[in-house]
């Protein structure tokens, strides 16, 4: 059962060819099975899950048939989730049950969907390997050795594993897509402002979005409709309509045009990679899309601008963590300032500590306009760079990171490279335009993902190019050996 | 930029966080290597450049001045560290 997709979930699902139960129950064996090899999922709640799938089987005998009725999904542990643990891989919340659900999660369970458990992350989403949570590394599905990408490792991982139907994640600096590339399957980061960020735990406001994770662009598609809309609880909700992102999938690519981002193809980016990605951008023009380069000067410095403006919002952001309503308290402060810096220095990761520092700095007396104020400014540029290629073409391709998965330990003693991961992906979240990573190939073993970006609020035609490239190729139905093996 | 260990101290003062003495050298050593990266920035001419803090330029709403948030202190103070009379508690701060 679990090597289908949630397309093909929900019409099982309808047409009763297996109950909710069955399939829960199949999942949770396989979480029980091969999480300890992965830990992918920091906490499971098999009780709550079971729980669901059965109100979801009794309600579809009643008539009910909301989309995803009885489809068992994992949530990224950054969103709420009522009643459960909700921890952003901190020791901070290693105690936290949140007290509500975050918009995404109540558009999710309203729909019917059920919660197999929430997945493992860098602490607090600050990292690009999932090496930096307080629970612990996460493995890839494909070569155990390899990280499975970042921040949203588990929920990647545990999707190209088998672990769930389809997973939500969120993406400040390129947290869905290159976990996304570099496990194999499919993530969208959509416009900023189009889902709600109310209920999830922030990190760099500005830039944070959520979006889906999952095995195909049609099921993408599907929760991304589900998951978007206006929401008075995020005061940087988009208040617009939201497509019907199916509606748009099948029409054909025919005259769109494709910019080749020529700063995306420069010094750093692995040939094997680059090669890949032009394989998948060379499908699309035999499908009749028109391909032209496009050039983005501002590129290069997407990466030094986004350590100011990420690190300044987390240390404004992260401020809230202080002992005192909620979270790690440590023993026996002597006064209040010890209860703050104890509780804190106890709790907060190293990688975390340092971005808070770091944005402390940026935000400091005497250096505000040198670095967060031209930060602000670059950003602007930036966004112009992509204002001015979308005058020419109508979705940008390129890769999602420069290498496939590397090594476990390869590059925690070297932050500048671990960074340097990100160099294609952050622009996007600058801008806040939409983007999403596609499977488009393998190197060795190992998935590489082709990025497509669209233009503002652009999502249906950014996954109808995504969609038909996966009608012409099979990229996106190659499994790792795990996610073939039983139960 | 290299930092030194005067900044990273009045830093880490000012994020509430205690450094032990081992890793000050470190963190003297990364934040300088992180802001030299950001350092980059200033190779671009930003002159007549408006920051930009929202991706589509859009302001903060207005709403109706009524009550919408329920009353939940039990609920909130239930997971916090120490409570009493619904006042949260930390160690005295006046004399």
């Amino acid at each position: 059962m679990h090597d289908k997709s949630l397309t093909q979930v929900v019409h099982d699902l309808r047409q009763g060819r297996y109950t909710s139960v069955e399939l829960t129950r199949h999942y949770l064996e396989r979480i029980r099975q091969h999480n300890t090899d992965l830990n992918a999922f920091i906490t499971v709640t098999p009780e709550l899950a079971l729980e669901q799938a059965q109100a979801a089987d009794q309600a579809r005998r009643d008539g009910d048939d909301r989309p995803l009725l009885g489809v068992p999904l994992a949530h990224k542990d950054i969103f709420c989730t009522k009643g459960i643990r909700t921890t952003a891989a901190s020791k901070m919340l290693d105690n936290f049950v949140s007290p509500y659900d975050a918009t995404v999660i109540e558009k999710l369970l309203a729909v019917g969907s059920v919660i197999l458990g929430k997945t493992n992350m860098d602490e607090f989403a600050m990292g690009s390997s999932n090496e930096n949570s307080f629970y612990g590394k996460v493995r890839n599905p494909w070569q155990r050795d390899r990280v499975p990408g970042g921040s949203s490792g588990g929920s990647a991982a545990a999707v190209a594993a088998g672990l769930c139907v389809a997973a939500t994640a969120t993406d400040t600096g390129g947290s869905i897509r290159q976990p996304a590339a570099m496990c194999g399957v499919t993530g969208i980061k959509p416009t900023y402002g189009r889902i709600s960020r109310w209920g999830m735990i922030a990190y760099a406001s500005s830039l944070d979005q959520a979006g889906p994770i999952a095995k195909t662009v049609e099921d993408a598609a599907l929760l991304l409709k589900i998951m978007s809309g206006f929401d008075d609880r995020d005061s940087t909700s988009l208040e617009m309509e939201v497509p019907d992102y199916l509606a748009t999938l099948n029409n054909p690519v025919k005259g769109i045009r494709i910019g080749i981002c020529k700063e995306y193809f420069a010094d750093g980016l692995d040939t094997g990679v680059a090669q890949v990605v032009m394989d998948a951008i060379h499908e699309l023009e035999r499908q009749g899309a028109k391909i032209t380069e496009v050039s983005m000067p501002h590129t290069r410095y997407s990466v030094p601008a986004y350590y100011v403006i990420a690190p300044a919002e987390c240390s404004t952001n992260l401020s809230r963590y202080d002992g005192v309503r909620f979270g790690y308290r440590c023993e026996d402060p002597k006064d209040i300032e010890d209860l703050y810096t104890r509780s804190r220095s106890e709790a907060l990761g190293k990688e975390v500590r340092e971005r808070i520092m770091v944005g402390a700095f940026a935000l400091s007396a005497g250096y505000y306009d040198s670095y967060y104020k031209k930060a602000q400014q670059i950003r602007r540029l930036i966004k112009n760079d992509f204002m001015s290629a979308f005058k020419q073409v109508d979705i940008i391709a390129g890769p999602v990171s420069p290498t496939p998965a590397f090594k476990l330990g390869e590059k925690t003693d070297d932050q500048i490279a671990m960074y340097l991961q990100d160099t294609y992906t952050i622009a996007a979240n600058l801008a806040g335009v939409p983007a999403m990573s596609v499977p488009a190939g393998l190197i060795d073993g190992l998935p590489v993902g082709l990025q497509l970006i669209g233009n503002y609020l652009d999502e249906a035609r950014m996954l109808n190019v995504a969609h038909r490239l996966q009608q012409a190729t099979d990229w996106h139905l190659q499994v790792p050996t795990i996610a073939r093996e039983g139960p | 930029m290299k930092v030194d260990r005067e900044v990273v101290e009045t830093v880490a003062d000012l994020s509430k966080l205690k450094l032990e003495e081992p890793d000050i050298a470190e963190y003297i050593e990364s934040m300088s290597r992180i802001l030299d990266l950001v350092e980059e920035m200033q190779e671009v001419d930003t002159s007549n450049v408006s920051p930009m803090a929202h991706p589509l330029d859009t302001t903060q709403r207005m709403r109706a001045d009524i009550v919408t948030e329920q009353n939940l202190r039990d609920e909130y103070q239930a997971m916090a560290p120490e409570t009493a009379g619904g006042f949260y508690l930390v160690p005295r701060v006046v004399e």
